[in-house]
């Protein structure tokens, strides 16, 4: 009960946050006087809530009970979204909705190579989550626009993202294991 | 008057010119429009070219919206590989400053004949390798093969890769040309039988059509001569179209009845027509086709020939395997559609008609260009003919997935469709094109392999020590 409570004041805090920051996507800091950082912790906060509990409570409940399975191509096998699927497609719905700030997960050992960081502060950002497991926070500017961008470490919640990704053939790494840092997760905000 | 001054005021006339008679000439609509056409239209829009405001919004360019209303829906299914929401991800601000592809007029630019491929697409064929330059440090296979390679026929599609991923391919590898079991969906089952009187006006009556009638699946289901020729125009009694409790406002009888009155009962057939060549004229508000305005050739005596359900489904009878084969053969007039009846495909229709092949192991016409599908409606899953002719078209590589594989394999049926000479002679041979995306996948599979092999043997051996 507790955590749906929290789920749901974190839901409530970004949504306050992104009218009062956002300004509808144009100004990401006004007379709310909240601050970036403040606002990417709170949408991190929830994006991550919502996944630990997809996973846990959906996925790992249902595969577990053997309702249904959890795969990649869910449309075609009749099956569940894979957690950092489910991540994804909350990530390209919200970027559709055009409120200025995006979420991405990232990896020094993706899977999907379009996944790798890419971003000097993507590297270093995950470099240093992968080696304090705190979040990272910085500025960069990406084509002609300047974002306040913070890393977050994307830990293993669950034995099912330490085996699918030790066992993917295209993992560049083999040997996670449960509670390690898998990647990270890049919230930005603009600031221009 | 000052210079300045002089051209603020040449300016404000101008525009206020240009919004005066721009606008409505956008909206309007015939064929005089067309001497204003800045360059051919691709294929797939000539039909519609009459309508400008189709895709151009007043001073505003081509919107993506614009393509998305026609095209969205197509695009969602296909869980589209390459949305506008990847590239607009900051992090792709490099990219996107390189290669726009966050523009669907980017790669598909109208009235650019020269530069226009049969897909649409007005791009060289090497835009993947915009982003994709170092594919051969992750796929080792792929080493050697230029970025204009990727969109060949068989490896990979832009929006739309069910057919191709690398999973599904897996699931087909060492399959034989032709399956065991080689026949598309079946047919929906027919509903329960509600046989219902031939109630025509007696002044009206048609002996020969009330007997077509009375054979068919419109008379067992329920559906009399008032189901169609009575048009029933729906006002609810508030005077809406959509309030509370319909009633019929008006009821007069059709000698012919039209496009909507076939709607009231397949929507879903209705609308596929609507987004293929055949119905989007009429559903973009111009006369329906006809023969004779195609770009394919056509049989010169079917030019004023127009394009309804009627044209393909006779109106009584309603025999779908006329609709499937003598129906397109009546106007189609290419290399081949004229191949059909040498080929293979056509044989195996006629050995299903004559009773000596299983359902569904016949090839019409229909069978790869008006495929059945499964929809999901709201009373669960049905199987319907998609009627929409181009949806699995364009690249030819979306027929895999919908049709070949229902009785080809899949590396077999690859190798066809990639062999154009072949797929002008109707199939007449087998293919003399190979493409190596199963052997690739099949690699991978082996590698996959032996990793979970070894993996299960590092386990024994710590298991047991």
């Amino acid at each position: 009960m507790n955590k749906r409570c929290d789920g749901w004041k974190a839901a409530a805090l970004v949504s306050s946050l992104c009218a009062v920051s956002c300004g509808g996507g144009k100004k990401p800091t006004g007379e709310g006087g909240v601050s970036p950082r403040r606002m990417a912790d709170a949408i991190f906060t929830v994006v991550n809530a919502d996944r630990t509990v997809y996973t846990r409570e959906v996925v790992n409940r249902l595969q577990g009970e053997k309702v249904i399975k959890a795969t990649e191509h869910f449309k075609e096998d009749k099956s569940l979204p894979l957690p950092a699927q489910m991540f994804r497609m909350g990530a390209d719905l919200a970027r559709k909705s055009d409120k200025g700030f995006t979420y991405a997960l990232l990896s020094l050992w993706p899977i999907n190579k379009q996944n790798a960081a890419k971003t000097e502060a993507e590297k270093k950002g995950l470099r240093q989550v992968g080696a304090t497991g705190e979040p990272f926070y910085t500025e960069e500017k990406l084509g002609d626009r300047r974002y306040f961008t913070a890393v977050y470490p994307d830990k293993a919640i669950a034995e099912a993202c330490v085996t699918c990704h030790n066992d993917n053939v295209d993992s560049p790494k083999t040997d996670f294991k449960l509670g390690d840092v898998m990647g990270g997760v890049v919230v930005r905000i603009p600031l221009d | 008057m000052k210079t300045r001054t002089k051209y603020l005021l040449f300016g404000a006339v101008s525009a206020s010119a240009l919004a005066f008679y721009g606008t409505p000439y956008l909206r309007e609509r015939g064929p005089e429009k067309l001497r204003h056409m800045p360059g051919r239209t691709m294929d797939g829009h000539y039909q519609i070219e009459q309508r400008c405001d189709a895709c151009h919004t007043p001073f505003g360019g081509v919107a993506n919206e614009a393509c998305l209303k026609c095209h969205g829906a197509d695009l969602e299914a296909a869980s589209d590989s390459h949305p506008e929401s990847k590239f607009a991800d900051p992090r792709n601000a490099e990219r996107v400053a390189r290669f726009d592809a966050r523009a669907c007029a980017t790669c598909h630019r109208e009235h650019a004949p020269e530069r226009t491929s049969r897909t649409g697409v007005t791009v060289p064929v090497d835009f993947c390798g915009h982003c994709h330059e170092a594919i051969a440090e992750e796929r080792p296979s792929h080493q050697g093969r230029g970025p204009a390679t990727c969109a060949q026929t068989g490896c990979h599609v832009f929006h739309d890769n069910r057919g191709l991923h690398e999973d599904f391919l897996k699931k087909h590898l060492g399959e034989p040309s032709l399956l065991a079991v080689a026949a598309v969906l079946p047919r929906a089952a027919p509903g329960r039988e509600r046989r219902v009187p031939d109630d025509a006006p007696a002044a009206l009556a048609d002996a020969a059509s009330s007997a077509a009638w009375a054979k068919s699946g419109h008379a067992r289901g329920g559906v009399s001569c008032s189901g169609c020729h009575l048009d029933e125009q729906r006002v609810s009694l508030d005077g809406s179209a959509s309030g509370p409790e319909p009633r019929h406002a008006s009821r007069a009888w059709q000698r012919r009845p039209g496009f909507a009155s076939c709607r009231r009962c397949h929507e879903g057939e209705a609308q596929g027509f609507d987004g293929g060549k055949h119905g989007m004229r009429e559903a973009a508000g111009l006369p329906a086709m006809t023969a004779g305005s195609a770009r394919r050739p056509m049989k010169a005596g079917a030019a004023d020939r127009s394009l309804g359900c009627a044209s393909c489904h006779d109106a009584h009878a309603a025999d779908t395997r006329a609709a499937a084969v003598d129906a397109c053969l009546a106007c189609h007039d290419d290399a081949h559609s004229r191949a059909y009846k040498a080929g293979p495909h056509f044989k195996a229709w006629e050995r299903e008609l004559a009773g000596q092949g299983p359902p569904g192991s016949g090839v019409s016409c229909a069978t790869c260009h008006l495929p059945r599908a499964t929809r999901q409606g709201t009373d669960g899953a049905r199987v319907a003919v998609q009627h929409d002719q181009n949806a699995n078209l364009r690249p030819t590589t979306k027929m895999l997935r919908s049709v070949c594989a229902s009785c080809h394999g899949v590396g077999f049926a690859i190798d066809a469709l990639a062999d154009a000479a072949l797929v002008e002679s109707n199939f007449d041979r087998r293919p003399r094109v190979h493409v190596d995306s199963m052997e690739m996948v099949g690699a991978r599979a082996r590698a996959r392999a032996e990793k979970e092999a070894k993996k299960r043997a590092r386990e024994a051996e710590e298991k047991a020590r």
